[in-house]
């Protein structure tokens, strides 16, 4: 029966019907106990209310979408192969062409990055959501080099992010420390936690490091709840200082013997100016992230951790001492994770243990994973992805994370290398061009 | 292809080693010259790898000890170092029975990767690295020669920009050894480089071989299946069976010993007479 | 001492139930190494299943505790494992063979979809039930504290010892046991040898789920309340046990999740209640470094 569902040859109607049947039958298992009952409030008690109208509109919808879905997989599919058919481009080839592809991208991108603010100076939602997605392409690369680049599972990245954001607001409101004197220091002491978390557990592999990873990023979760006196528990820390633009405070009156941005440049006060001044840092910090990250990629470090990622065991018979290529790894991305704590914690200017629960660890895995792994600009891709779906789901907010969770499985289930899953060799003997694919051919 | 006698390179004494209730090696002595191809040959599961394994730190010994008399360092023990600096202190290198590369990593990669003590300390904690200063350019421009030499040498040069994965298994092989050289080995271990090859790199094997003991004398510690191989570039032989040496010798007396007749070639022979 | 008898049942109480859930996560990294991160979901919507089913007994007026009991175990069982099932299929069958996080990230891609379909359809609210089985044995009246043993904590430890027994039957002695145990060691050659890996491994997903289902109603029984988030936690405390127990290994899950029940209860009980689960993380993290392959769990030699 399931040979049936899961065909690969193009079906006929009447297996496209029966199909569909099946997956809405299942669908309708699966519905009754959530979709067609539920419990509700009655004096007190619960009482048990059935949806059966919805239940059935829910099953209809599956067995019209898993109709259209066979079937634009069905087409897609034919067409890719007359497409394969058609071409005679060999896989280096296109492997070059999806690298200028992704190289003009990464222009665009950054282009439309500078410019977003010109263009929606008054909009505070755009200019709030693209803060958001960079927040998260910092994030992402800062993780990918721990996941991506070094292939170790770390599943409470959250943590490093948390220490980064706690050492700025204790930083600042407990010794008035400014924005650019606590980054450095906030990024050094996220770092030293990456070590000394990554020092016990280097002995363990994959799944094991997942979850001490994991553990570690609710430890530092719940030490934050509870101990109250260092950081305020479940009430956080609020009133944090705003980063001002080299001394010039974006408020609307400044204090005595200072400026304000706007009185500074003779604008008229705007609550915006801030935003966009807190957009374009978080742009510059992202930039510089991808640069030094990039950079990281083609010296020896970067290339012994995706050595290490792809086999340690070679690596130690290389010579290289995997546990400091480990413990590398770990604090360069705690460092960057700390460095977007920092900036997380400024922009909002307050900060509580919720904002670092494991969901966010899982969301900046799932943009390293689905961006694919170790891909710059796959990054930038799956956070925006992700950020978004959500947030074109807003006017059914409740919907949202129920779309994302789906969007996950669904862009996984579709792509598992990754959206962008081609890897750029980090140095060359033959300079690519004609001049190699020539020499291929002879 | 008599040779003026050399110093000893390693010396394995008494070594053992037990798996639980399995005991792969079994208080074996050896010795491997400098500047030799010695060859190790017994059947499957005789405890070669094991061997190998013991001798670049993988796995720790039950008993016994390896004494390695490295040109520039003296006498190092090498049950006592971890595997990375059996490689990077004692220079004693390997390559595996089913190949490890790094697959998704391109050929050139891969053998700048196995250069990597020497371009990490050139990178200055990566700083010169980052800001790309003379000291570390000059390294990596060594480092890059140094591997298109190998791979010239060993005819991958084409091939150099390909991930190192998917390439057909023969060529693999190559780059494994070319990786391993770029470690700049005084002791070379290769653990079946032949297998999977076929006649005509195998003899490109044997030339090569011969290369690097003749000319750059890097002393060689062959295991080998392939006959043509073993006997034809082997100064010294020796044969291990159940974890234990049986025999040794020159090519000539490891062929025509009984022993080695018996556990090693004639097996079979003697289980099909029994049988019939 | 009195205090710390309850607490040992208390402990032990707890720790069956994420012994159940353990086994779940163990089987299935058995089998397809792999994190079956949404596990703690599905023991959530059986919690919901089994709240409903409750609901339903109780307006139709059934009196008869283990009639009720049986009805909605069965009940819970049978929609759970579909969905262990379904999960299997949609989420983790199209990425087998592909990377190992592949898979990873549809797991926990489902397990915020599920949270999220529970909590649409279910509402965020608590869910309290009216008490199922109440009292118990007074086991011990010392000075100043009694020492009690609730008959939904019996209930709880003897359900999960006959399963555990049924279990361990099944997987050593049955025929589906003896493919499950084939294609933990070699899926390829099982496969060769006539083993049906697919069903197999369908199968123990609903297997896991049909645990995570006992598990379910034996929470909904013993505390009476559910909500939307108890799988988080739960499926994170149960995935430790595996592994402190030695990931893929039966008897190792159920004792992880007794080391991780009695540590908490003793913990919250003697220390502070707020960081038991601190202290949960922390053991698992020594027993790591020492064990580095759980208690049980066979230590993996490095084949080079
Ligand atoms: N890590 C290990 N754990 C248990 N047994 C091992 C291990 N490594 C090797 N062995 C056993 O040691 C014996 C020798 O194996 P090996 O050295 O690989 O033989 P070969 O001579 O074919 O290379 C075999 O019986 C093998 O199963
Ligand atoms: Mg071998």
């Amino acid at each position: 029966m399931s040979a049936v569902v899961f065909a690969r040859h193009a079906m006929t109607p009447a297996e496209r019907l029966r199909d569909a049947g099946w997956v809405a039958f299942v669908g309708l298992i699966l519905g009754i106990p959530l979709v067609g009952l539920t419990t509700v409030d009655v004096g007190g008690r619960l009482g048990v209310e059935t949806r059966f109208g919805l239940l059935v509109a829910a099953v209809a919808a599956v067995f019209a979408g898993r109709l259209l879905l066979r079937w634009s997989i069905d087409q897609a599919r034919n067409r890719k192969l007359a497409r394969d058919q058609a071409s005679t481009a060999t896989a280096a080839d296109r492997a070059h062409g999806a690298q200028k592809v992704v190289t003009v991208l990464g222009w665009v991108a950054l282009g439309a990055s500078i410019a977003l603010p010109i263009f929606y100076s008054d909009n505070r939602y755009v200019v709030d959501t693209a803060t958001t997605v960079l927040i998260y392409v910092m994030l992402g690369w800062g993780l990918n080099v721990v996941v991506g680049l070094a292939g170790l599972l770390d599943l409470g990245y959250v943590a490093f992010y948390a220490v980064g954001a706690y050492s700025y607001a204790l930083l600042s409101t407990q010794f008035g420390w400014s924005f650019w004197e606590a980054l450095p220091v906030s990024g050094a002491l996220a770092a030293t936690f990456g070590i000394l978390l990554g020092y016990p557990i280097l002995r363990l592999r994959g799944d094991y490091l997942a979850i001490v990873t994991l553990g570690f990023g609710e430890i530092i979760r719940i030490i934050l709840v509870n101990w109250t006196e260092f950081s305020g528990g479940p009430n956080g820390i609020s009133s944090i200082p705003r980063p001002s633009f080299f001394g010039l405070e974006f408020t609307r009156s400044a204090p005595e013997g200072s400026q304000t941005f706007a009185g500074f440049f003779g604008l008229d006060f705007s609550p915006m100016h801030r935003l966009i001044f807190l957009y374009y840092l978080i742009l510059v910090l992202a930039l510089l992230t991808h640069a030094f990250v990039s950079r990281l990629r083609k010296l020896p470090v970067g290339r012994a951790w995706e050595a290490l990622r792809e086999d340690e065991i070679a690596c130690k018979a290389m010579g290289m001492n995997t546990t400091n290529i480990k413990l590398s790894a770990f604090a360069i991305g705690a460092m960057l994770g700390g460095f977007a704590g920092v900036f997380f914690a400024a922009r909002q200017g307050f900060i509580s243990p919720e904002s670092f629960v494991f969901t966010e660890s899982a969301i900046i895995l799932a943009i390293v994973v689905l961006g694919g792994m170790g891909s710059q600009m796959g990054v930038v891709l799956a956070a925006t992805l992700l950020v978004l779906i959500p947030e074109f789901g807003r006017n059914f907010a409740e919907y949202r994370m129920l779309l994302f969770g789906l969007a996950m499985v669904l862009i996984m289930v579709w792509k598992p290398g990754g959206l962008l899953a081609h890897r750029e060799p980090t140095l060359r003997l033959n300079p690519l061009g004609k001049a190699a694919s020539n020499k291929e051919a002879a | 292809m008599s040779k003026t006698p050399t110093s000893t390179l390693l010396s394995v004494r008494n070594l053992t080693m037990r798996f639980g209730g399995l005991t792969a090696i079994d208080d074996l002595s050896l010795e491997v010259p400098a500047g030799r191809i010695t060859g190790i040959i017994g059947p499957n599961g005789a405890g070669k790898t094991t061997l190998f394994n013991c001798l670049t730190g993988f796995y720790k010994p039950t008993t016994g000890t390896l004494r390695l008399a490295h040109p520039s360092h003296g006498e190092m023990r090498l049950e006592a170092l971890p595997s990375h600096r059996v490689a990077r202190d004692a220079q004693v290198v390997r390559t595996f029975q089913n190949i490890r590369l790094f697959p998704k990593m391109t050929v050139l990669e891969n053998l700048i990767v196995a250069q990597h003590n020497v371009l990490q300390r050139a990178s200055k904690f990566s700083i010169a690295g980052l800001f790309s200063l003379p000291g570390y350019r000059q390294a990596e421009k060594n480092a890059i020669e140094r591997a298109a030499m190998w791979l010239e040498r060993l005819k991958l040069t084409h091939l150099a920009d390909h991930a190192a994965g998917d390439l057909p298994y023969g060529i693999q092989r190559r780059i494994e050894i070319a990786r391993a050289l770029c470690v700049d080995p005084v002791l070379l271990c290769l653990d079946e480089p032949a297998a999977g090859l076929n006649p005509r790199e195998s003899a490109e094997l044997n030339e090569l071989l011969l290369y690097l003991c003749g000319e750059l004398g890097i002393a060689i510690l062959l295991i080998e299946h392939d006959m043509s191989v073993v006997m034809n570039v082997s100064d010294h032989i020796g044969v291990i069976s159940y974890g234990r040496k049986i025999a040794e010798g020159t090519p000539e007396q490891v062929k025509n010993d009984p022993q080695v007749i018996k556990a090693y070639l004639g097996e079979d022979e003697e289980e099909g007479e029994a049988a019939a | 001492m009195a205090y710390a008898l309850q607490q040992l049942i208390n402990g032990l109480t707890l720790g069956a139930m994420y012994g159940l859930i353990a086994i779940g996560y163990t089987m299935v990294y058995g089998i397809i190494g792999m994190i079956n991160f949404a596990h703690g979901d599905i023991f959530m919507v059986s919690a919901f299943i089994a709240v409903t089913a409750f609901t339903i007994l109780a307006a139709a007026d059934v009196t008869s505790i283990p009639l009720a009991l049986t009805f909605v175990l069965i009940v819970s069982i049978f929609f759970t494992s579909a969905y262990g099932w379904a999960v299997e299929r949609t989420a983790y069958r199209p990425l087998r063979g592909s990377t190992r996080l592949a898979p990873l990230i549809s797991a926990i891609g489902m397990s915020i979809f599920l949270q999220n379909a529970v909590q649409l359809t279910q509402g965020a609210r608590v869910k309290p039930i009216p008490p199922v089985l109440e009292g118990g044995v007074v086991l011990w009246d010392a000075p100043g504290f009694t020492v009690q043993i609730g008959w939904s904590q019996m209930l709880i430890i003897v359900t999960t010892v006959v399963l555990m027994l049924a279990f361990t039957w099944m997987i050593t002695q049955t025929p589906f046991g003896r493919q499950q145990r084939a294609c933990e060691q070699d899926r390829t050659m099982a496969s060769l040898l006539g083993v049906n890996v697919d069903r197999t491994i369908s199968f123990t997903f609903m297997l896991g789920a049909a645990l995570a289902a006992v598990a379910g109603v034996m929470v909904t029984v013993y505390y009476g309340v559910v909500d939307f988030f108890i799988g988080f936690l739960a499926g994170i405390k149960a995935f430790t046990a595996a592994v402190l127990g030695g990931i893929g290994s039966l008897p190792g899950a159920m004792l992880g999740g007794l080391l991780i029940g009695l540590i908490e209860s003793f913990w919250a009980a003697y220390l502070w209640a707020e960081y038991k689960d601190v202290a949960t993380f922390g053991i698992l993290c020594l027993v790591l470094m020492l064990r580095p392959s759980g208690l049980l769990g066979r230590p993996e030699v490095e084949k080079v």
